[in-house]
């Protein structure tokens, strides 16, 4: 994975470490001044590595595929409905849900920035924030699509949802066929984080890690 | 602004490219560049949006070959500059040279869960009615302010319906600029691709935005 370091950088053989010094710096002098608790960067980032993931979403849209009157929920109001199930906060303070249908594929993204809805979500992946996904997932969807492996049928109807204000946007994947058994764990191992942004399906029964 | 940021459509940016089994961070300078951020957004010295604005006034060549997390980073050493926090000579020093401004609050490891969990809601209550309702027609406005917006150039003089009235919020455009929080009602308008795009549009694709109310008008 450590070759991946410089992937945005090809053409700046020097550029990572010139960043981690610029990082370096900066917290030092933060730190010397009193004006950050390095302890609290710590407590931050493990929030984000261990209790704040896709996993928050899968068990969301898993629920939706269980529960009719949580789906209308969520439909109606997402942020309360996201909120019962305790995911709350920076990122996700004004959710909507988008449910994808047979005749209608929804993607989002985010051209100005990186908004992601992070309490369901996580923190984004790196290509969500780069210039190819902004500049083309609102001009070229199925273009996009296909670089994830997904082919659209040419009559499903694509809804691009560009993120420019401060709602946060969960695609609800379709339910797989063949899975009316699972229980809801069940149900949330074949949510995929990419499901929930648009650019992936929710895995089909028996192909579950 | 019409800066690098406003990528919408843009060509020539390469395939998307993702990467199987991304981790989280790919180095350990992105994690504290992330808890920086967050760390120093707790001063309370600025908004979103302006950390928004000095991220997107960045040279476009800067923005461009930057990653995502060193795009944060330099957007925040223009931040707490402009407040006071530290000065250019300690940027360079990678020292402290003297005390600066003080913070409304500092964030402590134990404040974190809170912090997070609470987040930051922009919904206001709106001074007046929303002016348009779902089904209305509309019309984006044809602007190109040097300051703050989130009216992707794309979306430009473009004509949409609105969806849903989504709520009154802070609106970004003058609260990126210390002019007030001056909430402004929310609407998603839904554009076919073929307006926005023209010629050779995928005529299956609908695009929606989520717009001020003073960035729209009645057709």
């Amino acid at each position: 994975m450590h070759d991946h370091d410089d992937h945005d950088h090809d053409h700046h053989d020097n550029h990572f470490s010139g960043i981690q010094a610029r990082v370096k710096a900066l917290e030092t002098v933060l730190t010397q001044k009193g004006l950050i608790d390095p302890a609290a960067i710590d407590v931050i980032v493990e929030t984000y590595e261990t209790k704040i993931g896709p996993r928050n979403g899968a068990r969301v849209v898993a629920k939706a595929w269980s529960e009719p009157e949580f789906a209308d929920w969520l439909r109606r109001d997402a942020t309360a409905a996201i909120a019962s199930l305790g995911y709350t906060g920076r990122q996700g303070e004004h959710m909507r849900a988008v449910f994808n249908t047979a005749d209608t594929h929804n993607l989002v993204v985010c051209t100005l920035c990186s908004c992601y809805p992070w309490s369901v979500l996580g923190l984004p992946p790196v290509w969500y924030k780069a210039p190819p996904y902004r500049a083309r997932a609102v001009i070229d969807p199925r273009g996009v699509l296909e670089e994830f492996g997904v082919r659209l049928s040419d009559a499903k109807k694509i809804r691009v949802w560009d993120s420019t204000a401060e709602l946060r946007y969960i695609v609800i994947p379709e339910r797989p066929a063949g899975t009316g058994g699972l229980d809801q764990e069940a149900l949330a191992d074949l949510v995929t984080r990419d499901s929930m942004i648009g650019t992936g399906l929710a895995i089909p029964a028996g192909e579950a890690r | 602004m019409n800066g690098a940021q406003d990528l919408g459509g843009q060509h020539g940016m390469g395939p998307v490219a993702p990467e199987k089994d991304e981790p989280y961070f790919h180095a350990e300078w992105e994690k504290r560049a992330l808890g920086l951020t967050l760390s120093c957004g707790a001063f309370g010295a600025w908004t979103i949006d302006e950390s928004r604005h000095a991220r997107e006034s960045l040279a476009p060549a800067t923005y461009l070959s930057a990653s995502y997390y060193e795009i944060w980073m330099r957007g925040l050493e223009t931040l707490l500059q402009r407040h006071g926090f530290v000065s250019p000579a300690e940027l360079a020093a990678g020292q402290m040279l003297e005390k600066g401004r003080d913070p409304k609050r500092i964030l402590t490891a134990e404040m974190v869960p809170g912090v997070l969990a609470k987040g930051g809601p922009c919904d206001r209550p709106a001074p007046d009615a929303p002016r348009f309702a779902a089904g209305d027609r509309v019309r984006t406005k044809n602007f190109n302010p040097e300051t703050h917006t989130r009216l992707p150039r794309y979306a430009r003089a473009k004509q949409g319906i609105v969806e849903a009235v989504q709520g009154a919020f802070v609106f970004p455009d003058d609260n990126a600029h210390g002019k007030g929080e001056n909430p402004q009602w929310v609407y998603t308008v839904v554009f076919d691709g073929g307006e926005i795009w023209g010629e050779g549009a995928d005529p299956t694709l609908t695009v929606s935005i989520d717009a001020w109310e003073s960035y729209l008008e009645r057709v």
